[in-house]
């Protein structure tokens, strides 16, 4: 159900997506429809399983579909994949680089196949532009000092951002990263996150993320969550998070008999005897506090979080549907 | 632009790869040291007597033909180890068809197998096989011909692969005993009817049988060495290369994306 099917600020549109594999007796996909706006930051969750790299998959034309339509950029996948691939960068789960090669010959080999310039056999001979571009982007990444080192000397962080790198030099309109930061520490990952927000902004490309480390698409623009092939829930983080999981506002005192006393006497709804959670949808924090005399120890507010949200529908979800 | 430029990258990763692959370079050269240098002297010196030819150098061009046909080939095979290493993924996402990558692959294994000719052939020359030079240029254009032959036949043995290991199971058996029906090592004019039919039947027989029909052309041995016309050979290699490289190509594009 593509809210505004093939609206010209729609980069990439799925409309009921379906895969099935050989010999499989459940679609790995069922039905799923979405939409990506362009220049968003776009987060699809779920479990190990859920359909996440078949959907990938099939949007980067690399798997054939069973039913559904899907276009990228303009490109059915299933009719014009070349037309895709020329306007797509993907960072897969698992390093695609050629450890036999320096970091550089990667990136030169990858824009000779995507004919951007012809390959020459070292560095110095290739044309000023590209040299320059790949400069510029090993520098925005923090990977210029390793640009002319063996990959398989690269740590795991530096090779993610060496596929960054590579994946940028066509100026792909959708960056695809299929769980980028499986396997690399949590400074790692902080780092290439905050590279990959500054490349989104300075390429203005779109990002599409697989991911199941939740707190990395509570910066998205709009995220879909899938299980068994099916989108259990869609929206801004915000919208996913506002309709399953509750913000209140959390109480203590060392009189926990006199706080809950006055808070029966306010008619003021709370769960538990002591931290005591006030649901805040229908008042705000502040007109709570300002009726509450008792000293307090403990005062803060509990936003929901994405995973909070997810743990609710994917536990929600777990029968299989299909 | 795009695909010419795809297929020079291509080929030249893998000659990149070669080249700093020293293990590779000195392994590539055991096997023709051995067939050569204890095979071929070692018969040369047994059965020589009765023969009109130099043993040693039928063996030798023998060894040059089936080392740029098996080079290849097992270089194409490669593709397979690429799949399991995910540098597939790089090369199947790119804006290329799946006959570009194929191609390329071939232009690279084939630069790759005419290297390590080089050094047979300069192995060749350091232990005294008779070569005559001039003749050993003549067989220059051919080389590109056996190595695209050696390609194609490696592109119908990988197509339906889907693991590195699976096939280095199975081509050993699909490659050795054409070493010995394409005669490589012994002379294969007179065989037993059922021997005969299994080499005429055999794909090297013809890349070994064109590199001697040129090698020998004008020889007054040509007759002794050679089985078949170098037209009617190279006639069999171009068909038999086209045929092998659109059944494999077709092949390999349906498992890669019928999944």
């Amino acid at each position: 159900m593509p809210r505004h099917p093939n609206k010209p600020n729609q980069i990439v549109v799925v409309d009921q997506l379906v895969k099935r594999y050989k010999k499989a007796s459940v679609n790995a996909v069922n039905g799923v429809s979405f939409y990506v706006e362009k220049g968003s930051f776009f987060a699809l969750l779920g479990p190990n399983g859920a359909g996440k790299t078949t959907i990938i998959s099939i949007l980067t034309s690399t798997l054939a579909k069973t039913s559904g339509t899907a276009t990228v950029a303009g490109h059915e996948v299933g009719d014009d994949p070349l037309g895709v691939r020329k306007n797509i960068g993907v960072i897969f789960q698992n390093p695609s680089l050629d450890e036999n090669l320096t970091a550089e010959e990667n990136v030169r080999f990858h824009v000779s196949l995507y004919g951007l310039y012809t390959y020459r056999p070292a560095f110095r001979f290739m044309p000023q532009e590209y040299r320059r571009k790949a400069r510029d982007l090993a520098e925005v990444l923090g990977i210029q000092e390793q640009l002319f080192d063996p990959v398989k000397s690269l740590s795991g962080g530096m090779k993610r951002k060496l596929e960054i790198v590579r994946s940028l030099m066509h100026s792909p309109k959708v960056l695809f990263l299929d769980e980028p930061t499986t396997g690399l520490d949590p400074i790692s990952r902080n780092n290439l996150w905050q590279y990959l927000q500054g490349i989104r902004q300075r390429e203005k490309v779109t990002i599409f993320l697989t991911t199941h480390y939740l707190e990395e698409a509570e910066s998205a623009d709009y995220v879909c969550m899938i299980n068994h092939g099916r989108i259990v829930a869609q929206g801004t983080p915000r919208q996913v998070k506002e309709e399953l999981v509750e913000s209140y506002l959390e109480l203590d005192a060392d009189d926990r008999r006199r706080l809950e006393s006055e808070l029966n006497h306010h008619s003021l709804r709370f769960d538990g005897r002591g931290p005591f959670r006030l649901p805040l949808q229908n008042g705000s924090a502040q007109s709570i506090i300002s009726r509450v005399k008792t000293p307090l120890t403990v005062l803060s507010i509990h936003d929901p979080t994405l995973e909070e949200a997810y743990l609710k529908i994917i536990g929600n979800s777990s029968q299989p549907v299909s | 632009m795009t695909n010419l430029s795809a297929i020079i990258a291509i080929a030249f990763r893998d000659v990149t790869k070669l080249l700093r692959d020293k293990t590779r370079i000195l392994a590539s050269l055991v096997f023709p040291a051995i067939f050569i240098g204890v095979l071929g002297t070692s018969l040369q010196a047994n059965l020589q007597t009765g023969l009109s030819f130099n043993f040693l150098t039928f063996v030798f061009t023998g060894v040059l033909a089936q080392t740029l046909f098996q080079s290849t080939a097992a270089g194409i095979i490669s593709l397979v180890e690429d799949r399991q290493n995910d540098f597939a993924q790089e090369l199947f996402i790119a804006p290329v068809s799946h006959h570009t990558i194929i191609l390329g692959k071939i232009l690279g294994e084939s630069a790759v197998s005419f290297i390590q000719v080089l050094g047979v052939v300069a192995f060749g020359l350091v232990i005294g096989v008779p070569i005559v030079l001039p003749k050993l240029l003549l067989l220059l254009p051919l080389a590109a011909v056996i190595s695209f032959f050696g390609g194609s036949f490696g592109v119908l043995v990988m197509s339906r692969a889907s693991e590195q290991r699976g096939v280095n199971q199975i081509f050993p058996f699909l490659i050795f005993p054409q070493f010995f029906l394409a005669g490589v090592f012994s002379p294969i004019r007179e065989l037993p009817l059922p021997v005969l039919i299994a080499s005429r039947l055999t794909p090297m027989t013809y890349a070994v049988d064109l590199v001697r029909s040129i090698y020998y052309l004008g020889d007054p041995v040509f007759d002794e060495v050679v089985l078949f016309n170098p037209i009617f050979d190279l006639g069999v290699v171009l068909t038999v290369s086209v045929v092998f490289i659109l059944i494999g190509t077709h092949l390999f594009v349906q498992n890669e994306k019928k999944r």
